[in-house]
């Protein structure tokens, strides 16, 4: 019998990934090691792309792949991003910016991203949540 | 690796001619190495006859895992014989909480009204220990545990020893979070079950009885067969049968998972089956 043998995922991010999928709001999620894991359906509308043809990746070349800019359009450095502040100070973090979606469209968009805790406050990851003007 | 099921009633305790062949005793499993060591899955009303049992033989050290703290599965633990003896020792491990430890929760329960003596006054060495985040071996035994779908903290085990694998997952939904359509890293349990050469499983209710009670933490037997396909297992024991069901029914479930098996026949779990590993 043919199985998967990638590595399981915590429950936490099983659970938040079923949250993801049947919200209408833009998520994606990130596992401990800073891979991006998953990003619902809403989240295509922003990124220009499923999950399914992008898979799991490194969150930083995720979003560097969409060039995020400050408000003077200056690039935002990968450390500086919602979603790795997040991964690497273990706290929520709230920024508005611009990107570039893959389909070509400059789009502004708010993003939040907060840590992950399972029980021991063992870190499993990260949610980032797009917010759309 | 030898497995004695002393329990598999799930939810409340069910004795009566009705359930004599399945049993009514809940959740316990007896788990003995080649090497003497003694585990201990859950402390349902099965670990009862079993704490007689260990008494006789005289048993010192014993490994008592808790898969979580629901009644059902540590309800007969204060009336588990070794805890009453002061030579005996036992290491009770369980999930973690963010809120109290695992000694002050299950100290509830040996305290009145629920009980006369606290658990502080237990002639026996207790000692509770939050699982590892990492595997941990006891004795010739590698153990992995890792939350699973069920309401509130709750484990599944995976025991490596003697050549042989058991995951033992008696409390689990993973239909909650899906199992057909997602790859198996995306399964709850999955990560406990893979490959096990034997797998107890959470079947208490048959596919028309579940759809009543989705979210209840309990799976359908169609789901734990596909659970159980998704992870390759090799052998499925249904476990923790719904109190309602009577033998008869419970045979009826079997039937079920028997025309759903794409992987070896499964089979109920019954009160004193006996399962050599490998």
């Amino acid at each position: 019998m043919a199985v998967d043998r990638r590595r399981p995922k915590h429950l936490v991010l099983i659970l938040a990934r079923e949250f993801a999928s049947n919200l209408a709001t833009p998520m994606l999620i990130a596992d401990a090691e800073g891979t991006l894991v998953y990003y619902n359906d809403a989240a295509e509308d922003v990124i220009g792309r499923p999950f399914s043809e992008v898979g799991e990746l490194p969150v930083d070349d995720f979003t560097t792949s969409f060039e995020p800019r400050t408000e003077d359009n200056e690039p935002l450095p990968p450390e500086e991003r919602p979603v790795r502040i997040a991964l690497d100070e273990r706290r929520a973090e709230h920024q508005r910016f611009t990107i570039t979606s893959r389909d070509g469209v400059e789009r502004e968009v708010s993003v939040t991203a907060f840590p992950l805790f399972a029980h021991a406050d063992e870190f499993v990851g990260v949610v980032g949540i797009f917010w759309r003007d | 690796m030898r497995l004695t099921i002393w329990g598999c009633r799930g939810s409340v305790p069910t004795p009566g001619p009705s359930t004599v062949v399945c049993g009514g005793n809940t959740s316990c499993v007896e788990v003995t190495l080649d090497d003497g060591t003694l585990i201990v899955l859950d402390a349902g009303t099965g670990i009862r006859a079993l704490g007689d049992r260990l008494a006789a033989r005289d048993t010192r050290h014993i490994n008592l895992l808790l898969t979580h703290l629901h009644l059902d599965h540590v309800e007969g633990l204060r009336f588990f014989a070794p805890l009453w003896d002061e030579r005996v020792s036992v290491d009770v491990w369980g999930p973690s909480s963010p809120v109290q430890s695992l000694e002050e929760r299950i100290a509830r329960s040996f305290s009145p009204p629920l009980f006369p003596i606290d658990l502080g006054d237990v002639p026996a060495k207790v000692t509770f220990r939050d699982i590892p985040r990492e595997p941990w071996n006891l004795g010739g035994a590698n153990i992995t545990a890792a939350l699973v779908a069920h309401p509130g903290p709750t484990v599944g085990y995976r025991i490596e020893a003697d050549g042989a694998t058991l995951a033992y997952l008696p409390d689990h939904e993973p239909a909650l979070t899906g199992i057909e359509h997602r790859t198996a890293d995306w399964i709850s349990g999955a990560g406990i079950a893979q490959d096990a050469d034997v797998l107890f499983h959470d079947a208490q209710y048959f596919d028309e009885e579940y759809v009543q009670r989705i979210g209840w933490g309990h799976s359908s037997v169609d789901d734990a067969l596909a659970f159980a396909h998704a992870v390759g297992a090799r052998q499925t024991f249904l476990f923790h049968h719904e109190p309602h069901h009577s033998d008869d029914m419970l045979w009826g479930l079997e039937d079920r998972a028997r025309e759903l098996s794409q992987d070896g026949a499964p089979a109920l779990a019954r009160e004193g089956m006996v399962v050599e590993l490998p």
